[in-house]
Order: structure tokens, then sequence, then C-alpha cells
């Protein structure tokens, strides 16, 4: 327990978290704008490596364009589902969305497993030199691998575009009115339909770059590699403050530095890795359900 | 108008068909092929899940998402109830199986109800924090208490034996045991629902200020139903775990999946209905059957062969048929209706007058 | 309690939301067997001075004392159990429960409200359940069919009263807007209250339905010995049949008395100047 242990790990939960965070931003502008909890969102992710790797193997191309390919194939993905499923049913009951949402998370999930098979899939051996893969560095005593610096280094990069596109674009100015109120919105003369659209595809793309960028780390693709990370990146969603961007980027950062450091400082509390999100997810909803960045709303009688 | 058959009249016909379906039971259980018979018992478990949970679901208003919890506590406590000690002492080869528990054994019966009553109580626990959130929130944290009690399940390892489950459970749902919790839960949340607290709890489902300000205390109303439909699943978990003679922490059959199929079979047969949630779990399980068969080699037309559909297609088929349910066609097979003798009553008369006029 | 004597006092109330003073330092009374008027332009607060009353909110400051108790810290189920009752701006019947369920929803806290009695009982009152364990004697049905038979009648009896008993078997979402009016104040009615709390009975009526509505609001005081507080934009119902007027504005009231008072009363003339208002 000295400082390079606090140094690894503080890399390694910033790395996990910025990889939730990046998951996290779909689940609360979905969430922001249609009131819905996407289930299938991480399903999405995982097709999304499904797509890079598949692309990777069967043209035998660049792995760059496969994560270009895989990014888009996903954000097509995501404006689809929408579409299909969850358009036809924007003035029903909530309810009946959310149980639509499980219900395309299992269709996803069984399709994989139908399509691409049960078996993982190693991802790695997509790439034609694995040693970038490998290198270490060393900081000051700490072994870090330059991936982790990398993932890193391509989660900020992607959050200062996020910010850009929300913050300083027409179309980001429509999303953020249009999570504050869809009917006036509409009047304003924005297609509300093809902003929502836009949001699914957006979120879909960021979802995947996640989890391209998981793989790189723990190279494992199998159908439901997307289920407890994209539970895990909810509960940021929500920790954060649901419908709330900058909460869910907060809101992941702090899970995955939880993740790393309390089973790393108590190592009895390894068993227990997976519950410690879920332990996070009751406290925060008992004490405070909006979130550490979200507003409480009042409902009108 | 409204035309009634009274009360005696019910309880007569109720018992005619109960004595009925009791002798067809009692045929089935002679004659049937084991395989056919393991089904009709699943059908009944999965009814009993389905009512629970419509009670909760679709009575009430609450979305939970946390059902399969307290079905796998109802199974563990159950099981470890009727397993021997010696079986105990031979299964728990990672770590001993803690002192209180080893030699605790009974019958069926009384682990049924425990099992039930640890869940309910569980419910409790659960419920008393979670009800006091909005809709998404509810949903969410229900199924992340299912999911820590399943963690806990997998490491409690002296109490639950961990990773490796309980197996060699003795087998002893058959169609009495399965049938009769059904008669038994039909019963109970039927009148539950047919009398005043039924009202309660459908009129916080339409609209909760209004039923708190006609009077109803909706926080102990909703966690009545929540407790009662934790009981239910706890007694489903039970027979479940005494049909399957394993339970696997591990496979996701006992979590979210489960929680997911019972809404299918609820959803199926129409979200608020009794009679629909039968229904929907009979065809739930009879679908599941038959498109497990066709994962297996097939005669396609009695004539051609072929390979069985991809494993996995079962879920696949199920989900896709869900989604297009809760697209095209949400009300469910009865929607919010039932099956009841007055409504029977009325049919026919309107077929009777129907005829008589011409 | 005696005619004219206060039954429902409210003790400098004032209610905030954050920042915004939806009521301020609200005080008066409604008085026993009286129709009191509460009327004031859009977002004046007067929905608010119900539901702070029928317990939604807790007020930032003040008291609300009903009968002699004081109901300030109260929960909505235990408030009405106590006898005050309401029915809502935007009609919120259950809609898809039949008439009669709609009434006889109204009744259940008559077999499930201990804690209500417990306050009643607190407060030297007579409590007002019918006997305890009901939701077991309900489920096991264990002398439950004469509580059911005896509601059910009631309820139809009160159904008969307001003119609804040929719709009972209908569901409350079928209804014409008018008779699901008619039924929430059934609903309300059912609950066996001392004061009824109507939130703009008359909005989206007709002139017909309006003096069928005061009327009815007339009878049912004298028939069900009813106080009654409601609010209303409908200025011919207002003057038509309040006893008393208050007349808010930004969360305070700037006038009160009688019709005639009340309309003459320059403050009130200024409230609603340009605002489209026509008083009649």
């Amino acid at each position: 327990m000295n400082i390079t242990f606090l140094v690894q790990n503080t890399f390694n939960g910033i790395m996990l978290g910025g990889l939730y965070a990046l998951i996290a931003v779909g689940y609360t502008m979905v969430y922001g704008i249609l009131r819905l909890i996407n289930f299938a969102h991480g399903d999405v992710m995982m097709m999304g490596v499904y797509f890079a790797f598949y692309f990777a193997v069967l043209t035998k191309s660049n792995v760059v364009i496969a994560f270009i390919v895989a990014v888009l194939g996903a954000a097509l993905l995501g404006f689809l589902i929408d579409n299909v499923a969850y358009k036809p049913l924007r003035n029903a009951p909530r309810i009946s969305a959310l149980i639509t949402a499980i219900g395309v998370s299992f269709f996803l999930e069984s399709f994989a497993v139908v399509v691409f098979g049960a078996i993982p899939k190693p991802f790695t051996s997509i790439f034609k030199s694995q040693t970038l893969l490998m290198k270490v560095l060393n900081v000051g005593g700490a072994r870090i691998p330059v991936l982790t610096f990398l993932v890193i280094g391509i989660t900020a990069v992607i959050f200062v575009f996020l910010f850009l596109i929300v913050y300083k674009t027409k179309i980001g100015m429509a999303m953020r009115a249009i999570s504050a109120d869809i009917p006036t919105t509409s009047l304003m003369g924005v297609n509300v339909n093809f902003v929502i659209s836009f949001t699914f595809a957006l979120g879909s793309a960021l979802a995947a770059a996640s989890g391209l960028m998981w793989s790189m780390r723990y190279p494992n693709v199998f159908p439901y590699m997307g289920f407890m990370p994209g539970m895990k990146a909810f509960i940021a969603a929500v920790f954060g403050g649901i419908g709330s961007i900058p909460g869910a980027i907060l809101g992941g950062l702090l899970l995955g530095l939880i993740e790393i450091f309390i089973p790393a400082y108590f190592q009895s509390m390894m068993m227990y890795r997976d519950a410690l999100a879920f332990i996070i997810l009751i406290v925060i909803l008992l004490v405070k359900p909006s979130g550490l960045l979200g507003k409480k709303a009042v409902e009108k009688v | 108008m409204d035309r009634r058959l009274s009360t005696k009249t019910k309880v007569i016909l109720t018992l005619l068909v109960i004595i009925v379906v009791a002798f067809l039971l009692h045929l089935a259980d002679k004659h049937m092929d084991a395989y056919k018979l393991r089904i009709l018992n699943l059908i009944a478990i999965y009814g009993i899940m389905a009512l629970s949970l419509n009670l909760i679901n679709g009575i009430t208003g609450i979305f939970s998402l946390g059902h399969a919890g307290f079905i796998l506590i109802g199974a563990y406590t159950a099981a470890l109830l009727t397993l021997s000690p010696e079986q105990k002492e031979m299964s728990f080869i990672i770590q001993p199986i803690v002192p209180w528990l080893a030699h605790l054994h009974t019958n069926f019966l009384f682990a049924t109800l425990a099992g039930g009553l640890l869940a309910a109580f569980a419910a409790f626990l659960v419920g008393w924090p979670v009800l006091r959130l909005s809709g998404d929130y509810l949903a969410i944290a229900s199924l992340g208490f299912a999911e820590v009690i399943r963690v806990v399940a997998l490491n409690a390892i002296s109490i639950t034996n961990g990773p490796l489950g309980l197996k060699a459970i003795p087998e002893y749902t058959n169609v009495w045991w399965a049938y009769g919790w059904l008669l038994v839960t039909l019963l109970f949340i039927g009148s539950l629902v047919s009398s005043s607290y039924g009202r309660a709890l459908k009129a916080i489902r339409e609209d909760r200020i209004a039923a708190e300000e006609m009077g109803i205390n909706v926080f102990k109303h909703q966690l009545l139903s929540f407790v009662v439909g934790g009981f239910f699943a706890g007694v489903s978990g039970s027979l479940y775990a005494h049909w399957l003679t394993t339970i696997d922490p591990r496979l996701t059959t006992l979590g979210p999946m489960l929680t997911f199929y019972i809404l299918i079979m609820i959803v199926l047969g129409g979200l608020g209905s009794i009679s629909g949630s039968l229904i929907g779990a009979a065809l739930f399980a009879i679908l599941v059957e038959w498109l497990r068969n066709l994962e297996e080699p097939f005669k396609l037309f009695g004539v051609i062969q072929t390979n069985g559909l991809p494993k996995g297609s079962r879920i696949l088929v199920i989900s896709a048929i869900f989604v297009a349910i809760m697209i095209f066609w949400q009300r469910g097979i009865m929607g919010r209706n039932e099956i009841t003798w007055d409504n029977l009553y009325r049919w026919f008369s309107r077929l009777r007058r129907g005829e008589k006029n011409g | 309690m005696a005619k004219g004597e206060p039954l429902l006092v409210l003790d400098h109330v004032t209610m905030k939301f954050g920042g915004l003073v939806a009521v301020d330092d609200f005080t008066n009374e409604v008085r026993e067997g009286e129709i009191l008027g509460l009327i004031g332009p859009n977002g004046a607060g007067k929905t608010t001075v119900f539901n702070v009353v029928t317990g939604i909110y807790y007020p930032t400051s003040g008291r609300i004392i009903f009968d002699g108790i004081d109901i300030t810290p109260l929960k909505p189920h235990q408030i009405t159990h106590l006898g005050i009752a309401r029915t809502f701006q935007n009609i919120r019947l259950f809609q898809d429960m039949t008439v009669l369920e709609n009434v006889m929803v109204a009744q259940h806290h008559s077999i499930s409200n201990p804690d209500g009695d417990r306050i009643l009982k607190m407060n030297g009152k007579k409590p007002k359940m019918n006997g305890k364990f009901w939701f077991w004697r309900s489920v096991l049905k264990l002398g439950y069919m004469d509580m059911e038979k005896k509601m059910r009648e009631e309820a139809l009896n009160l159904l008969e009263k307001v003119g609804l008993a040929s719709l009972a078997y209908e569901k409350a979402s079928a209804l014409p807007y008018g008779q699901q009016r008619k039924l929430e104040i059934a609903r309300a009615l059912a609950t066996e209250p001392k004061i009824i709390l109507l939130d703009e009975p008359a909005a989206g009526m007709n002139p017909k339905e309006t003096e069928e509505l005061m009327d009815f609001i007339k009878r049912i005081r004298d028939e069900f010995d009813l106080t009654v507080f409601l609010i209303e934009h409908d200025m011919k119902v207002v003057m038509g049949i309040c006893e008393r007027i208050i007349v808010m504005d930004y969360g305070r009231i700037i006038s009160e008395g009688t019709a005639k008072e009340v309309q003459n009363d320059p403050k009130v003339i200024e409230a609603y100047l340009g605002k489209e208002w026509e008083v009649i």
C-alpha cells in the first residue's frame, strides 16, 4: 500500500470509469428526452463489438476501419431500434415502453447467441500487431499499460466532441430543449423525431466506442458481455443524476474508481465487486433519487 | 344491466370445476408419460409465478422487476429444509454448512410454507424502501435488489453452498402439490382482488394520488400487495426447486431472465387479469417446450429431415414475439377482463336472447 | 359542532416551493354548514390551498385545524378519514373501473384506516372503522360478505341520490364529461365527509349544466349535512350559491365578504382587470 499502488489503481479506475461514462451518457440522453430506460443499450454496445470483430475477420481490413464501421453500425442499430420498437409506443404508458426495452435487450442477446455463437471470441485476434496492446510504461515506479493511457485519452477526446455537439450545435440545443419540454419544442419548428433518432444514434455510437476499447482491455467477446457493463453504466447514470450528461460522466468515473479501489484495499470485497454497483444504486435511490447532480422534480397535482 | 348469479350458485359451480379438474389431474397422473407430466406441473408452477407477479404489476400497478429474487429465496429455503442432514453434509464441500441449518429437516409442506414466509419477509424488507420510488426508479431498484440477492446466494457459501448450488433435491413436486398450491394461490389472490382491498389496489394503479385522497393508505396497500406477491413467489420457488431438483445461482434461469419470462406470461395473458395470467402461463410453457423440440433435429411436415434450429433460437423467437405483442397488441389475450361465473352467465344470456330474437 | 362555528381553520398558512411563494400567510376559516367560495385569477394559489389542507403538501409554515384537531402533519389518507373530502381540477377518476366501483373505493377507509382511527381516538373522537382484521376477513370471506353487501347498498343508494344509478356498471371513462364531474363529487361524498372541497366543479360546463350543478351543490349540502368549500372561476356559480367569498391573488387573500361586498371591492376589480374577466 504505497504511492505506486495508489497511482496504478487511480489510472485503472479512471479508465474503467471513462468506459462506464461513455455508456452512461447514452442512457442519460435517452432518458432525458423520452423518460425511457433503454435496457437494450448495453446490448447495442455488444453488437458494436461483434460488428468490428466480424468486419475485421471477414474483410481482413485495418483495425481502424473496422472500428469506424462498428461505430457507424451501432449508431444505425440504435436508430433502428428506436424506430421499430420504441416509436410506436411513444404515447403508451411508460411501463409498456420499459417492458419492450427489456424485450429488445433479450432479443439482441439471443440473436447474438444464435448468429454469432455463445462461445467467447478473442478480440485481440483482429489486431495485426499486438505490441501496442502489450506495452507497459513505467511512471515513477508504477507500471501502467500504454493501453490505459490510450483509452483515457480517446475517451477524453470523445467527451470534448460530445460537449461541442451538445452545447455548441443547433441539434445539441434541440436535444436539450426536448429534454425540457417536447410539445413546446416541436411547436418551435424542431423536427422532434429526427432529433430523437439522432440522440439514439449518438448514444449508441458512444456505447460502441466504449465497447471497442473495453474489448481491447478485456478481450473476451460473448453475447452477454453487454449486460453487466450496461447495468452498471445505467446505475452510474442514476448515481450522477439521470438526465444530466455531466452527471453521467461523473457517475461513471466515480463508479469506476469505487469498483477498482474498494476491492484493492479491502481484499475480502473482491467477490462482491459486482454487487458494489447495486449497493450504490440502492443507497442513492433511498437518499437522493435524483442523483448527485440531478434536480428534484415536483409533481403537479 | 347487472345480471348476477347468487353467491351460492357460484360456490357450487366452482366446487364442481375443482372436482372435475381434480379428476382430470388424477387421470393425467396415472396415464400421462413422464415428460408431459413434467410440463403439466411446470404450467402450474408458472401459473403461481404469473399470478403473484400479476398481483403486484398488473393489479396494483407497481412495476417490480425483482420477482426472481423472492422465487430464489423460496427455492433455497425450502430445499435446505427438505434435504436431509446427511445430504447437506455431502453437498457442502467448499465450506461446511452453518450448524443451525445442518439439522433442520422437515416435510415438503412446511418447507414450502417456510419458503413462502421467508420470501414474504424479504418482500417486506425490499418493499419498504423501494415502494417510495416512482415507476422507473422502482423497476431498477427492484431489479437491483434481486441481483443483490443472487450475488449473496453465490457468495454466502456456508448457507447456500455458493456457486455449487444445491443438487439432488428430492423431486417432491407432483400434480397434487403443484395444482394444490395453484388452487390456494388462485383462491387467495382471487378473493383478495374481488374484495374492497382489490378495489383499493386497482384504484392505486389507476391514480395514486386520487386513491390516497379517497382515504387509502397507498404505501401500506402497495406493501401488502408486494408481500402477498412475494409469499406466493417463494412458494413457487420451492415447487420449482423440487421440480428441477437443482438450484444453480450462476444460471440466469433463476435470475432476470426468469422475471422476464413471467412478464411475458402476464403481458401475453393480459396485464391485470387473473384468468389471463393462467392462460399466459400455460401458453408460455407450451410454446417454450414446442420451441425446445424445434431445436432438436426434426422432420418438416413429417417428411423433410432438418437439423433443428440452432441452440438458443428459443429465446430469440420468444423475445421477438414478445416485442411484437408489446408493439401491436398490448392488451394481451384477456386485456383486463376476467373469466368469472357472472361474465360467463351474462355472455350465455346474451347468446340466448339473441337466439330468441331470431 | 354547531352551525356557523369554524370547522376548518387555516392559521397563517404559507406554502413555498423553492423560491416560489404559492400561498402567502393565508388565515381564514370555513364555518360549519356554509358554502364558502375561493376565487382569484389563475395561478393565485387556490388549488395549492386545497392541496395543503388535504395533506398533499406539508406547509412551509402555519397550521391547519379541522374539527379541533391539528391536521398539519397528517397524511392525505388520514385527513380523509377524519372527514375532509375533495374533487380535483382535472378529473381524477379511476378510469378503468365502473361508476359503482369508483364510489365503493371511497368506502374502503371504513374498513382499513387504523392510523386514521388512532388519530380520532387520540383527540377524543369516535373511531370510524367498522371492526378489525378486515384484510384476513376479506380474503377468507369470514363475515365479509355482509360488509360488502352493506357497502354496495350504500353506494347504490348514494348513486341514486345523485342521479347516477342507471350508469352504475359503466366504466368511468365511458361517461360524458358532465356525469364524470358528478361522479367525482359522488365519490367524494362516499367517504362520509364533514366538509367537501370542490375544485372548479363547473369547469367545462354549459349554462344548463351549471344551473343543475348549483342546485346539486345546495341539495347535497342540505341532504348530507355538509360544509362546502369551493374554488370556481364561473362567477354565476360563485355569486349564486356562495354565502361567503374569499378572493386570492399572488398567494394572498386580498378580499373577503358576501358576493356584493366582494364584487364592489376595488382591490378585486384591480386583480381581475386586464385578465379578460366578466364579473356578472
